[in-house]
């Protein structure tokens, strides 16, 4: 287990340190240079680990199936969206010093009062984290107090990012509409679209998810992590033993929504743009996708998984744009069918061949009917 | 007569028709000579009595004087020529024959077209299509002097009144002239009572717009008035409300068809399928092939392609559904979440392997003739289609129940659903029945798709515009239940419709979402759960 978390965390910092020195220290014409491109992919790639980290939390942990944690990680990114657009200031198409663009485009004559605070950083970083979880603590204080669970918990999460993709796509929310925010000029004083900060970027974003990696890690090994992993498995039975299962969803859940938060909060400055399509389902579905590929209820996997499929996406989508829905499909399938504990499962190899997979459906069956 | 008389006299003649001409519309004159004047309000009237005069010219007059080939003497003369210019030359206006000496440009002029002109000209036409063979095309004409309420058409709807037979036409005749009358300053008071209790009958928006017009009449027509538009806003609102309620039933019935199959596959056999709007999306498709093939081979049964697609859609997507079953969800029972990832992952490739075949942009389905345009009912207005479509859904519900409650696949469906084991004791080859059940889930989808393709467009997207909403139907109406699914896709359409004009298409759906969370908190299973020790399990 320490072996494990130790590889995870060097691979991570080592695969981002390297591709950092590839870019800064090789100069631009040597073959081993790495573009600014690479580094901002790398870097997107890495907060999508976050996001994957925050759902092999709930899903793999915790027995929670979200398909709405998208929802999490875009209003970490409109968070952080908020200050870029603040930061812009007078640098707008229309020079207003206080009005984003968009609101003098629409005719606003003054800044909504939830947009004050959000020219310093600090407050952006803050309602990053505490937004996602203020939304996360009142749904699941709610869901999981009435008892919702299963496939009824998962609907209901992607209506909830169905709900919040319709409502930023007003442009009377105060968020910018359809078009989201985008044009950002600079974070805290760097320059945005420059290679130093794309490297600057990245780098904090590795460490982060190290951190992440670790404090998850950590919280799983613990006591809260054990009784989180019988609630997953025999809720019932976790509840007569004398536990309030509710209490420990919700606190994995709160937190998972905050990693997620944290995950957009460093996307948006690195793609430049947050819209309402980031809360879109099929995102949060395609999340939970990298963490079954990765393997489910292991936290390097889901880091693992997340790298890999978007990997796979940038190369297919531009080699056959075709093809990527079919192989994305099919991933659910196979990935579904075959491999049930992800490519890290594979690796370990605990199992050679299915033992009694008849007897163990049908079990499983009698128990959820 | 001596010379100087003559000249004077003409002069004098010249100067008492001009006199004429300025005053206000003398009738005298005949339509034809009143067209020619320079005075706009003379000429106005001139069309109007021009349209009455059941004058066989009369639309050809009109009709000219609208596109401003009406040609009238630009000096004073008692004779009154007016010509039309057409393509072979000038034609007299009152014979239509061709003029042997055509007069000089430079002595004719346009008639004035000013705005009066143009209203007189709107009703004169309206008039002329009083006169119409088709009863239809006259109700039209009706409708349109009632809309113009113009005091002046008064003696044309009198006219068209005494002739008219067609009870419909007539009725709308003496709305029109109710209107005109209450317009008008001169009418008797208590003939303006009477239009206002003919316009407070009529009860809808453009007879209560015409009564707010009103003003300055005298006091008792004045507090009919008031009182005419206090009650059809009574009625005006009952019928908002009717109106509604139908939009929610037309809503459901298409959720309800959505959602039918899924009450198949999730209501009775518990597994998610995410890859059910894919299905609907697949017989919407079908729809679109069958529609082609018989347009290539059989063309004389255009009109009843949908009739061949209903029962294709069906096998299409049923046997489909068969192969689904055996091949992938069969390996996967009992495991709901891992169904739901990896039906959502077929819905994908369905969809991409739709796209390559069909291509990304939408088919074009075409609506028999029978299924098009829209009926009266009231002071409603129904398309005929989507009353097919609450028809189509009521029967295939009621199809649907009565194979689950009667038929023999549906007694193993239920036999399988109550109690696996022993079914399998009795002989029943519970597998094959999975397969069955799922594959006749699949083909209702696929029967819905067939009516969706005659309201959305049909694209590779079809479906996923009613996954989520028909798995809310499902659940709100109650796993397992049938009648569930009808009250939830009624109630679902029904709120819709409701909450959408008072907060806006996106904000309504916002509020139904919510409302739906909040439901789930105090029902997590339902409006109408399956009560037993089976659910508990």
């Amino acid at each position: 287990m320490r072996r494990e978390s130790a590889l995870t965390v060097a691979a991570i910092l080592g695969g981002a340190l390297l591709l950092a020195a590839g870019n800064v220290l090789v100069p631009a014409s040597g073959s081993l240079h790495v573009s600014g491109f690479v580094v901002g992919l790398a870097g997107k790639y890495l907060c999508y680990a976050l996001l994957a980290l925050a759902v092999d939390l709930v899903w793999g942990y915790a027995g929670i199936l979200t398909l709405g944690h998208a929802a999490f990680f875009a209003l970490g990114g409109y968070a952080m969206g908020m200050y870029l657009m603040r930061e812009i200031g007078a640098r707008g198409v229309y020079a207003n010093p206080i009005l984003p663009d968009f609101m003098v485009f629409l005719g606003w004559k003054q800044l909504p009062w939830y947009w004050f605070g959000f020219d310093h950083f600090g407050i952006a970083l803050i309602a990053a984290l505490a937004v996602p979880a203020l939304l996360a603590g009142v749904f699941g204080w709610f869901a999981f107090r009435s008892r919702v669970s299963g496939v009824y918990l998962s609907i209901i999460t992607q209506a909830l990012t169905y709900a919040l993709m319709l409502a930023f796509f007003r442009n009377n929310m105060g968020f910018g509409g359809n078009n989201g925010m985008t044009d950002f000029k600079d974070i805290l004083g760097f320059p945005i679209g420059t290679d130093a900060t794309s490297v600057g970027l990245m780098l904090v974003t590795a460490l982060v998810l190290a951190g992440a990696y670790l404090l998850a890690r950590a919280l799983v090994a613990s006591r809260f992590g054990k009784v989180l992993v019988a609630v997953r498995d025999a809720e019932p039975r976790t509840r007569f033993l004398g536990y309030r299962p509710e209490h420990y969803k919700l606190v994995v859940w709160v937190f998972s929504a905050m990693l997620a938060g944290i995950g957009g909060a460093l996307y948006v400055p690195q793609v430049g743009i947050i819209n309402p399509s980031e809360f879109a389902p099929a995102n949060s579905i395609e999340a939970v996708i990298w963490v079954a590929v990765g393997g489910r209820g292991s936290l390097s996997g889901a880091i693992l998984g997340a790298v890999l499929v978007n990997l796979g996406k940038t190369w297919l989508t531009g080699a056959l744009p075709e093809m990527w829905l079919f192989a994305l499909g099919g991933l659910f399938i196979v990935v579904t069918l075959f491999l049930p504990r992800g490519l890290i499962g594979l690796l370990a190899r605990r199992r050679a061949a299915p033992k009694d997979a008849p007897a163990a459906v049908a079990a499983a069956r009698e128990v959820t009917g | 007569m001596p010379r100087q008389v003559q000249g004077l006299s003409r002069i004098l003649l010249a100067a008492a028709l001009f006199v004429l001409a300025a005053l206000p519309p003398a009738r005298a004159a005949g339509p034809f000579a009143e067209l020619a004047s320079v005075n706009s309000d003379v000429v106005a009237a001139g069309v109007r009595a021009l349209a009455v005069s059941g004058n066989p010219r009369a639309g050809a007059v009109i009709a000219a004087l609208k596109q401003g080939r009406l040609f009238a003497w630009r000096w004073p003369n008692p004779a009154a020529p007016l010509f039309i210019r057409t393509d072979a030359g000038l034609v007299d206006a009152r014979t239509g024959a061709k003029v042997a000496t055509p007069p000089m440009p430079v002595n004719l002029r346009a008639v004035i077209v000013s705005d009066a002109v143009r209203g007189a000209i709107e009703t004169g036409a309206g008039v002329l299509d009083l006169r119409a063979p088709a009863a239809a095309t006259r109700e039209r004409a009706a409708e349109a002097l009632f809309q113009a309420a113009d005091p002046g058409s008064l003696p044309l709807i009198d006219a068209a009144l005494r002739t008219e037979k067609d009870p419909a036409v007539r009725r709308v005749l003496r709305d029109a002239q109710a209107a005109a009358l209450l317009k008008s300053d001169t009418a008797p008071v208590p003939a303006q009572l009477a239009a206002v209790r003919r316009l407070a009958g009529r009860a809808d928006l453009s007879s209560r717009n015409l009564l707010a017009s009103l003003s300055g009449e005298p006091k008792p027509v004045a507090a009919a008035v008031a009182r005419a538009i206090a009650g059809i806003d009574r009625q005006l609102r009952l019928w908002g409300l009717v109106e509604n309620v139908y939009y929610g039933i037309s809503l459901g019935a298409v959720l309800l068809l959505a959602a039918a199959g899924l009450a198949i596959t999730f209501g009775v056999m518990g597994v998610i399928n995410m890859a059910h709007g894919e299905m609907v999306m697949i017989g919407a498709y079908t729809t679109f092939v069958v529609q082609q093939t018989i347009a290539a081979a059989a063309p004389g049964l255009n009109e009843f392609g949908l009739l061949f697609a209903i029962p294709t859609a069906f096998l299409v997507a049923g046997a489909l559904g068969v192969v689904i079953e055996r091949c992938m969800i069969r390996f996967l029972y009992g495991r709901p979440l891992e169904t739901l990832l990896a039906t959502w992952g077929l819905s994908l490739v369905l969809q991409q392997a739709v796209r390559s075949v069909f291509g990304a942009t939408n088919k074009d389905v075409t609506s028999p003739a029978w299924m098009s345009g829209f009926v009266r009912l009231g002071g409603l207005t129904l398309t005929v289609n989507r009353l097919w479509i609450i028809l189509f859904a009521a029967l295939v519900i009621a199809a649907l129940m009565a194979a689950l409650r009667w038929g023999g696949l549906g007694r193993s469906i239920r036999a399988v659903t109550q109690n696996r084991r022993m079914a399998a004791a009795m002989g029943i080859r519970t597998p094959w029945i999975d397969a069955l059940t799922f594959g006749l889930g699949s083909g209702i989808a696929g029967m819905a798709g067939v009516a969706l393709s005659q309201i959305d467009n049909v694209s590779p997207n079809l479906g996923q515009n009613y996954i989520i909403d028909s798995f809310i139907v499902v659940v709100v109406g109650g796993v397992g239940n049938l009648w569930g699914t009808v009250f939830g896709a009624l109630i679902l359409g029904i709120v819709d419709k409701f909450v959408e004009p008072i907060t806006g298409a996106v904000l309504g759906k916002i509020i139904v979402l919510v409302l739906l969370i909040l439901f789930i908190q105090r029902r997590p299973r339902g409006l109408f759960p399956l009560k037993g020790r089976a659910v508990e399990a």
